[in-house]
């Protein structure tokens, strides 16, 4: 005999408790899965963040951080990808009223203040590796130039995904597939830019100062 | 420029004629399966049915065929091992050279954590949790797809080593000078480290997916409290994996960088520090055991309770010791290297941590032994292989708690006490458990029980066998044996070892009983079919469907009342003779379509780890570019879904 | 499927209502968290380059700034708030954050004893490499 009907007989009022409220809706599932993935990659980003702070000091004498950063070349890179940050809210804010020309503006700008961000900082380690601070040079280097180059390869993918998701709207629409895939773009955006509020604090400020 | 990178014909170890042997012996087996399904025409149906199926319970049996396929080649490993170290003693140099030996102690290891241990564990909770949890299927199907594959893909390349090229020799650990690449000049260790990244990813996948699906996507009623224990460890087990994995991919990445891009994160020069690979690695190597072993205490769990008639004895208890283990596994890496340098006062916080992490598995085995206690106790194949966990994984985990004093530790680390102990608590912990779950869920998912019979021998010489492989290890790696050694020049160790290599026969044999069993089951499976869907009396949501299973799982999705909610529905049914009436509307159902994502990624994922290896730089970046373009075609399909009409669920229910 | 009164995805702003986003209550929300955020990067960088400051503090400073700016981004750009929707959420961010402190510190602890614990001879050659 197996059991064709529901397994509980009885009959139950609205459910007492959120853990007993049954699935989620997909929208709240596939976010939630999402901001999982997002921790799992801060754990990654930690696990080099810990080889950069070991390593900081072992320069082999070669350069040191204080000698190689350039501040206001950081501070240009902050302000772009904070401000793409921001864009990006204002994105998602375009996305829920599902105002097409809005969220492709935004989108495009976001775009912009990201690859801007890549390109100081595309630019800044060519400078370091034609002033021979390669990361074959110390540890040190190599543990910086892996731990920003990550953080960068992760908005170059991000860049990637946005200019897809974009493609997305224009193919599909904004049913709910795409909402729910933009909706993990901005989720990654943003963990991006508080990874980087460590990056540049731990590795440019706190690198530079005495 | 050469097109092929380091490839050539000599990558082909024609020189070694028992790598030979294997390697054809491989590729005859691989060919003859693939010639046989072909030649039957099985292939359109194994496509469409498992290949890009997406369904839980199909992920699950092949996660557990490629676990066993890959016990055979790790056990392989183990017996070459045994039969060396019971020869080359004094001046003897037995029949493998150390080059080889290293290979084969490094895969060993390597399969049986990442291949075996893993694939088990991973397989189980993909085919129970979600019955359990009265769902359909996990949260994200189609990346469990391409987490199986990508898991596939790094076997793949790891048995393609053997053929091509050559694998580690560094051990499975691979710790830094010795893997770098002026110590590891060959592809051993890109082998290693590009596998183990790839299936990595396919880990980090699974983890995620089931921390979601437990979290959000239960039936409704059922609260966190009245999930199957089960459910919780796989819990506890997917948190770790969300939180360890990813230290291991960037340990191996910054190893990878130092062997392609001559960076010195780990290296003897240049400010490089190779302790910090050996502690990176362990903060995710100790969680990893605890992730192979928290499911077993689970699968432990649901049996113990189910074949005493009685509820489990202190669920609260299990829960709070299992989230328990799950954070304190975060706090006690250091143990693995005691001896590597660190002070008495960091040594000793870690002794301490690694003793208190005992504790919440103390408490474990007493309440299995109080569920018993006081029960009437079937002793069907999954109970014995519970109590022969109960038995032995008490004294391995006594062992750890002496190695747990770093003076101790001091006096055995790296010798063969240590390598007993690790096999004293995962044998009987993870693989007793794993074979208690495949027992116990074999006939739901196939609609046929397992032969008692051989079930019962075979467990017998995995339990004897076990123990004469590995009490001798003790004493031997008391009397002072290194780990890994190909030869030895101390004869008292001998008479040991032959020992050991006795028991690797008896275990052996327990082996070849497992594979006469499922022979014998699938001959008679008519005889022991299950056409309840209920062989054991069990007390979960899993045994109220039909075994197997309708790729929908649930008809009707269950209303949860309390734990234990089958049994329960089970003592109202016949307490009012009121078996449920057939339900008037069925509604149709939707379910995740098929999808060949995850088959057609891992064959991109084994082109670029292969090229990665060897170097060929441009059939790597076509690699690249065929995942990307696969993920592509993915994000832009139109049909997501697929429904089941509500005849067809009707007339299932029917039969059933 | 359920109410969504019980449960926010991550990022959501509020329960998806039937009211049209994009009002200005929303804007200002991302906005007050750009200026904030921008306010806590100038000082950051003053606080690294004057020297008006104790230096053994600084660090610590750029720390704090560092962290009240990760809070200012999780409130005002993801959303993430206390309520009893955003539980599952919190905790999620709770358990990354223990684990992200247990890996930093946990292996800068021990690689800094391993260090400590290092002959002085032998650093000293190891150094200059």
């Amino acid at each position: 005999m197996s059991v064709a009907v529901a397994i509980d007989d009885v009959h139950r009022e609205a459910l007492a408790s959120k853990s007993e409220a049954g699935p989620a809706p997909k929208r709240i599932v596939v976010a939630y899965g999402f901001w999982i993935f997002l921790l799992s990659d801060i754990v990654m980003f930690s696990a080099l963040f810990a080889g950069y702070a070991v390593l900081a000091r072992a320069t082999a004498g070669g350069s040191t951080g204080a000698e190689l950063f350039n501040q206001v070349s950081v501070a240009f890179e902050t302000a772009c990808l904070l401000l793409s940050s921001y864009t990006c809210g204002l994105m998602s804010l375009a996305i829920n009223s599902r105002r097409r020309g809005a969220t492709y503006f935004w989108a495009v700008v976001t775009f912009v203040l990201g690859a801007a961000f890549l390109a100081l900082e595309v630019r800044e380690f060519a400078h370091m590796i034609a002033s021979g601070a390669t990361p074959q040079r110390s540890a040190f280097l190599s543990a910086f130039f892996t731990l920003v180059g990550c953080h960068g390869l992760h908005v170059t993918g991000g860049l990637i995904w946005l200019a897809v998701m974009m493609a997305q709207v224009a193919v599909k629409d904004f049913r709910p597939t795409v909402q729910r895939r933009l909706r993990c773009f901005s989720l990654f955006w943003h963990a991006l830019d508080i990874i980087w509020v460590g990056l540049f604090t731990v590795v440019y400020l706190m690198g530079v100062s005495p | 420029m050469n097109l092929l990178g380091k490839l050539s014909w000599s990558a082909i170890p024609f020189d070694q004629p028992i790598i030979m042997g294997a390697s054809a012996l491989m590729v005859l087996g691989i060919a003859v399966v693939l010639g046989g399904v072909v030649l039957k025409g099985y292939w359109p149906y194994l496509w469409r049915e498992w290949l890009t199926s997406v369904d839980h319970k199909h992920i699950g049996v092949m996660y557990l065929v490629l676990a066993f396929l890959m016990l055979l080649r790790g056990f392989s490993d183990a017996i070459m091992m045994r039969g060396q170290q019971a020869v080359a003693a004094g001046g003897a140099q037995g029949y493998l050279p150390p080059e080889h030996f290293d290979q084969i102690f490094s895969a060993h290891g390597t399969i049986m954590i990442f291949f075996v241990a893993m694939p088990l564990v991973i397989g189980l909770m993909n085919f129970a949790v979600p019955l359990q949890l009265g769902i359909r299927d996990v949260a994200f199907p189609t990346l469990n797809s391409v987490s199986l594959w990508l898991t596939a893909s790094g076997i793949l390349l790891t048995n393609i080593s053997l053929a091509v090229g050559e694998f580690a020799k560094t051990g499975w650990v691979a710790y830094p000078p010795l893997s770098e690449l002026q110590f590891s000049p060959g592809v051993g260790v890109d082998y290693y480290l590009w596998a183990l990244q790839i299936s990595g990813l396919g880990t980090l996948l699974t983890g995620i997916n089931f921390v979601t699906t437990i979290l959000k996507t239960r039936a409704p009623g059922m609260g966190y409290m009245r999930m199957p224990v089960f459910c919780w460890t796989a819990l506890a087990s997917n948190l770790l994996i969300v939180a360890a994995f990813p230290v291991m991919t960037a340990t191996f990445a910054m190893l990878l960088l130092d062997r392609y891009l001559g960076f010195h994160f780990f290296t003897v020069d240049a400010g490089g520090n190779p302790m910090m690979y050996v502690n990176l690695f362990w903060v995710w190597g100790h969680p990893e055991v605890y992730i192979l072993v928290l499911p077993a205490f689970g699968i432990f769990s649901e049996v113990t309770a189910t074949f005493s008639g009685k509820p489990l004895f202190g669920y609260r208890s299990m829960v709070g010791a299992t989230m328990a283990i799950c954070v304190l596994s975060y706090t006690v890496w250091l143990h693995h290297f005691f001896t590597m340098g660190a002070s008495a006062s960091v040594n000793a916080f870690f002794g301490v941590t690694s003793m208190i992490i005992a504790v919440p598995t103390g408490v474990k085995i007493f309440n299995w032994l109080f569920t018993m206690y006081g029960g009437r106790v079937r002793f069907t194949a999954p109970i014995l292989w519970t109590i022969g966990f109960m038995v032995t994984f008490v004294l391995g985990g006594l062992t750890g708690v002496l190695l747990a004093l770093p003076p101790v530790d001091f006096q055995v680390h790296n010798s063969l006490f240590l390598v007993a102990h690790f096999h004293h608590v995962i044998i009987p912990g993870v693989v007793f458990g794993a074979f208690a779950g495949y027992a116990y869920w074999f006939p739901k998912a196939f609609g046929f029980k397992l032969d008692e019979r051989w079930g019962r021998r075979s467990f017998w010489c995995w339990f004897i066998g076990f123990h004469l492989a590995f009490m001798p290890i003790y004493v031997v790696g008391l009397k002072g044996m290194t780990r890994r050694m190909q030869h030895y020049d101390n004869l008292d160790w001998q008479p040991w070892l032959l020992v050991a290599a006795v028991g690797t026969v008896v275990i052996l044999a327990g082996i070849v009983c497992q594979i006469v069993q499922l022979a014998v089951s699938i001959r008679n499976r008519e005889q022991y079919r299950d056409l309840t869907g209920d062989p054991w009396n069990g007390r979960t949501l899993e045994w109220s469907t039909a075994s197997p299973p309708p790729s929908w799982n649930f008809s009707l999705l269950p209303r949860v009342g309390e734990r234990d909610a089958y049994w329960h529905a089970k003592q109202r049914a016949r307490a009012t003779q009121n078996y449920p009436a057939s339900v008037e509307e069925y509604e149709p159902i939707e379910m995740p379509r098929n999808s060949a994502i995850g088959f057609v990624t891992a064959f991109f994922a084994v082109v670029t780890g292969f090229a990665l290896i060897w170097h060929i730089w441009w059939m790597a970046a076509l690699g690249v570019f065929g995942a990307f373009v696969t993920l592509l075609v993915f994000a832009f399909r139109e049909e997501e879904e697929v429904e089941i009409p509500a005849e067809q669920i009707a007339r299932f229910d029917q039969a059933h | 499927m359920t109410e969504t009164r019980y449960d926010r995805a991550p990022g959501d702003a509020s329960i998806p209502a039937d009211r049209d986003e994009g009002t200005s209550s929303d804007v200002l929300v991302y906005t007050i968290g750009l200026v904030l955020a921008v306010i806590l990067t100038a000082t950051s960088l003053w606080v690294a380059n004057t020297s008006l400051l104790w230096a053994p503090g600084i660090r610590l400073g750029l720390a704090v700034l560092a962290i009240a700016q990760m809070g200012v981004h999780l409130v005002f750009f993801l959303h993430i708030t206390t309520g009893p929707d955003n539980i599952n959420n919190v905790l999620a961010l709770a358990f990354g954050v223990l684990i992200v402190f247990l890996v930093v510190a946990g292996s800068l602890g021990i690689m800094a004893d391993l260090s400590e614990m290092m002959p002085a001879e032998l650093m000293n050659l190891h150094m200059q490499h």
